[in-house]
């Protein structure tokens, strides 16, 4: 591949596009081209520079130039003086922003689709439809023009970190697998998606599944690997079919097989499903699971990345990290690097579930802040009520209450909060939501999902449910909170791997928060944000029932009675606090105390 | 699923099935395990024993591989398995009034299967599909976005 | 299908796809899209798209295409219909049931008409 000296990324917003910036862009290609420089200057479309409104706008790397305003007639002048003669024609910059006034730059609430720029706008089941999209190119570029240290060295410059959680820069576990020893490499794709409230990679999976394919290509590629895995959830039967005809697609074209775009490269990919355990998403359980055993992780070193899958090395990566790679090599790394913060490169995707308005996933660059998630991009919080605390990276993530809206979110801001990024689930939680009652819940989750192989998780998080159990049932006693935090420190101290060390992290961060409603659960007996059953009491407002007697047709105990247009009466001793005669009733007559 | 008792001739030829599919690889063997619960329901002892000497593995590691994965059943199930989320976002998004209308419903609590075979009910690990929470799976198809009413309809769609 | 060996016969392919495209598009014809993620099929789906498939039958319409895609994201719309008359008019439709699938059909493809009620913006 030729490396290009510089870079010209012209913006291709929708307000730059109305001002003409493709034609700036051509201009600029024409121009590059009879200077003689296009082995040396390549120019790019590229969303989101920033300045729209003076637009058409157009950025240089690596010197950083930002060119607003342009017109046609600029265009020779400019790269004569900036290309030809080193001379930035600096009265059509931008102008420099005081720094007092820096958080005027802070992203739009734009999405970016990188990883999900195909998803609904092609069939996933046409790799036709892919390659009409520039699909297979970036393979194509890779296999005729680059060695795999160059590969490799592209993706260390994109700055592109692993998205299934650990963000450990994705250039550099190639760097080490490519190294590594071994008469056989693989490279693998979690695909195991199993924080509740993630379903990203089930959409990319389901949505363009070859861009995942390609990634993975060129990732043997660079890392000397002839054998790829797909390991997909069983829960994803839809994802795990669609992949299945994209892998056979592919390969009916030659793109996987033998000798690829005629080189000496060859490469084959399959399918392997998981059957049920959310443990199989660490690494290593992984690994364990398509060997046909018990998803249990194992101590590392030594890493995947030096003895692996069948002891041989093998690169794990994330859906959305291979996702990013033919991207990142078509538009060159600069482009990706020129998103994000600066330790957080590019675009993430997040799902966005709970007591939000619009549900769905969104695709963001790095930097943007959670309340402009929740509240510009995700519509608010639903039925207009107020909101309480979101949980970001799945069920080993923190609970971040109000306080922390204006987060920009990268990896480094969210663990410094409490939280992690995980995977990019994001649940969204209403002033409805009882705090003590969803840190049980989670560590419900963590209990059942618990591999069972060292002590402090496997008997450790028992004990923590046992007392968020009897908390929520009233039961909680003096000391709890007390023996919580200790519980908390040495499980995170002791576990084997990340499921352990994450697992205290929902009942440490509602503990640091939302203390108070430990405290009103264990001291005064009561549910604050009324959800726990054994501490609430359904009953009926004598102001507001016209006695329908719906909600006694509907009680599943019969603990209701009353006769027709007068006021219905629950007994507490039968009433299971199912709920269903506040769902029922059309009068808002019953009350939750 | 079915639950029309096989005997053990049968049972051993679905095992087969799986195991030959598979060109009877040791590393396959949870696709093989995955196979015979789809097909049987369930994966019985005697075909964990037949896939042990298939196989050549310790039928004590089929068992262990067979009772880790939440998606492995080793008991006969009902004619129809309900699994439904209990995650964090289907609970918060109103999963908690369904699964109680579910539970009162069916009559039986997680885990259990009712007294005519008709129904397995389980709670699941999140299915992914939170966007349209709450959510269960009823055999193979998916519904999203319920609510307590529809509960009784659905169940009265499945023989 | 001929084995992809070279960068041409790649473009080749997209140049192909694209002309494709267009040709489908500028043929007057109809693409109706239905999203068949997971979450749709989950919102209904299924039965929206055999509420289309009914309709063309039932109604022998012809000059149109229908066909999948993947999740595009907005799933609490689920689930999600497109309407493409040419190549660049789109219209996306949510929350389509198969009543409303019907009601689209006849306002949109049949009469060239969007049907307002649910359209959506993405």
């Amino acid at each position: 591949m030729a490396y290009f000296r510089s870079h010209i990324l012209v913006c291709n917003d929708p307000e730059c596009l109305e001002k003409g910036s493709m034609e700036i862009l051509d201009l600029l290609k024409k121009e590059i081209t009879k200077q003689g420089l296009e082995d040396e200057v390549q120019v790019l479309d590229t969303p989101r520079i920033g300045a729209c409104a003076q637009g058409p706008e157009i950025m240089v790397y690596p010197e950083g130039h930002h060119y607003i305003q342009l017109e046609k007639n600029n265009i020779p002048f400019l790269v004569e003086e900036q290309f030809l003669k080193g001379r930035p024609v600096t009265k059509w910059f931008a102008p420099e922003i005081p720094e007092g006034a820096q958080e005027l730059r802070e992203p739009t609430t734009k999405e970016v689709r990188v990883v999900l720029r195909n998803c609904g706008k092609i069939d996933p089941e046409n790799i036709e439809e892919y390659i009409a999209e520039d699909g297979y190119q970036a393979l194509a570029q890779v296999l005729t023009d680059s060695n795999p240290d160059e590969v490799i060295q592209i993706v260390k410059d994109s700055g592109l970190r692993g998205r299934g959680g650990a963000g450990f820069p994705t250039g550099v576990k190639w760097g080490f697998t490519h190294d590594a020893i071994g008469d056989q490499k693989y490279v693998v794709c979690n695909a195991d998606e199993g924080d509740p409230g993630a379903f990203m990679n089930r959409a990319v999976l389901e949505g363009d599944p070859h861009s995942v394919v390609e990634g993975m290509i060129i990732a043997a590629y660079a890392i000397g690997a002839s054998q790829g895995y797909i390991y997909c959830r069983a829960e994803y039967p839809i994802a795990v079919k669609t992949v299945k005809i994209a892998i056979n697609q592919a390969k009916n074209y030659g793109l996987i097989g033998e000798k690829i775009f005629g080189s000496e490269f060859s490469f084959d990919l399959e399918v392997r499903q998981g059957a049920g355990a959310f443990v199989c998403g660490e690494e290593t359980a992984l690994i364990a699971s398509i060997e046909g055993r018990r998803g249990e992780p194992r101590p590392r070193p030594p890493f995947p990345a030096v003895s692996g899958l069948f002891g041989k090395p093998t690169n794990i990566n994330n859906v959305e990290s291979y996702a990013n790679i033919p991207q990142i090599i078509l538009r060159g790394p600069e482009w990706f690097a020129g998103m994000g913060t600066e330790k957080s490169k590019g675009t993430k995707t997040f799902a966005l579930a709970g007591d939000v308005n619009k549900t769905g996933l969104i695709e963001v660059p790095f930097g943007i802040t959670l309340r402009e998630i929740i509240f510009d991009i995700g519509g608010g919080i639903k039925n207009g009520r107020k909101y309480k605390a979101i949980q970001t990276g799945g069920p080993m993530g923190g609970c971040l209450p109000e306080q922390y809206l204006d987060l920009p979110v990268d990896y480094e801001k969210l663990t410094e909060a409490g939280s992690i990024m995980g995977s990019g689930g994001m649940v969204v939680m209403d002033d409805e939501t009882c705090m003590v009652d969803i840190a049980r819940f989670f560590l419900e989750f963590i209990q059942d999902e618990s591999c069972g192989k060292c002590v402090p998780c496997r008997v450790g998080t028992k004990r923590m449910l046992e007392i968020l159990t009897r908390i929520c049932n009233g039961e909680g006693k003096d000391g709890d909170i007390e023996l919580l935090e200790n519980l908390c420190m040495e499980i995170r101290e002791d576990s084997l791997c990340g499921l352990g060390k994450g697992a205290p992290n929902p009942v440490v961060s509602t503990l640091r928060f939302f203390r108070d409603e430990y405290e009103a659960h264990i001291y005064n007996k009561e549910c604050p944000a009324k959800v726990c059953r054994a501490l609430i009491n359904y009953e009926i407002d004598p102001e507001k029932c016209v006695g329908c007697t719906l909600c006694a047709r509907n009680c599943p105990v019969e603990a209701i009675s009353g006769e027709r247009k007068e006021t219905h009466v629950i007994d507490p001793d039968i009433c299971i606090r199912c709920g269903i005669c506040k769902q029922v009733c059309n009068y808002e007559a019953v009350l939750v105390t | 699923m079915s639950v029309e008792v096989k005997n053990d001739r049968d049972l051993i030829k679905t095992a087969d099935k799986a195991v030959d599919m598979y060109h009877a690889k040791k590393e396959e063997l949870i696709p093989i395990l995955m196979k015979v619960n789809q097909d049987l329901g369930y994966i019985p002892k005697v075909v964990m024993a037949h896939i042990s000497s298939r196989l050549n593995i310790p039928q004590s590691h089929i068992n262990s591989v067979a009772s880790f994965y939440h998606m492995f059943f080793t008991k006969q199930t009902g004619r129809h398995v309900i699994k439904m989320c209990e995650s964090a976002p289907c609970h918060v998004s109103g999963g908690r009034e369904v699964f109680n209308t579910l539970k009162e419903n069916l009559g039986i609590s997680p885990g259990e299967t009712t007294k005519d075979d008709k129904w397995t009910f389980i709670t699941t690990s999140c299915l992914g599909v939170c966007a349209v929470a709450p959510v269960m799976m009823v055999d193979e198809d998916i519904y999203g976005n319920l609510t307590p009413e529809q509960i009784p309809d659905i169940l009265a769609k499945y023989e | 299908m001929n084995a992809i060996k070279s960068l041409d016969d790649l473009k080749k392919i997209r140049e192909q796809a694209i002309e494709k495209r267009k040709a489908t598009a500028n043929s007057g014809g109809v693409q109706v899209i239905v999203g068949m993620g997971t979450c749709g099929i989950a919102a209904g789906a299924r039965e929206t798209m055999k509420a289309v498939l009914d309709f063309i039958e039932e109604n022998t319409v012809k000059n149109v295409v229908v066909t999948q895609t993947g999740c595009i994201g907005i799933c609490e719309q689920e689930p999600i219909l497109q309407v493409a008359t040419s190549e660049n008019e789109k219209t996306t439709y949510g929350k389509v049931s198969p009543e409303i699938a019907a009601k689209i059909m006849k306002s949109h493809v049949l009469g060239g008409k969007v049907y307002e009620d649910h359209r959506i913006q993405i």
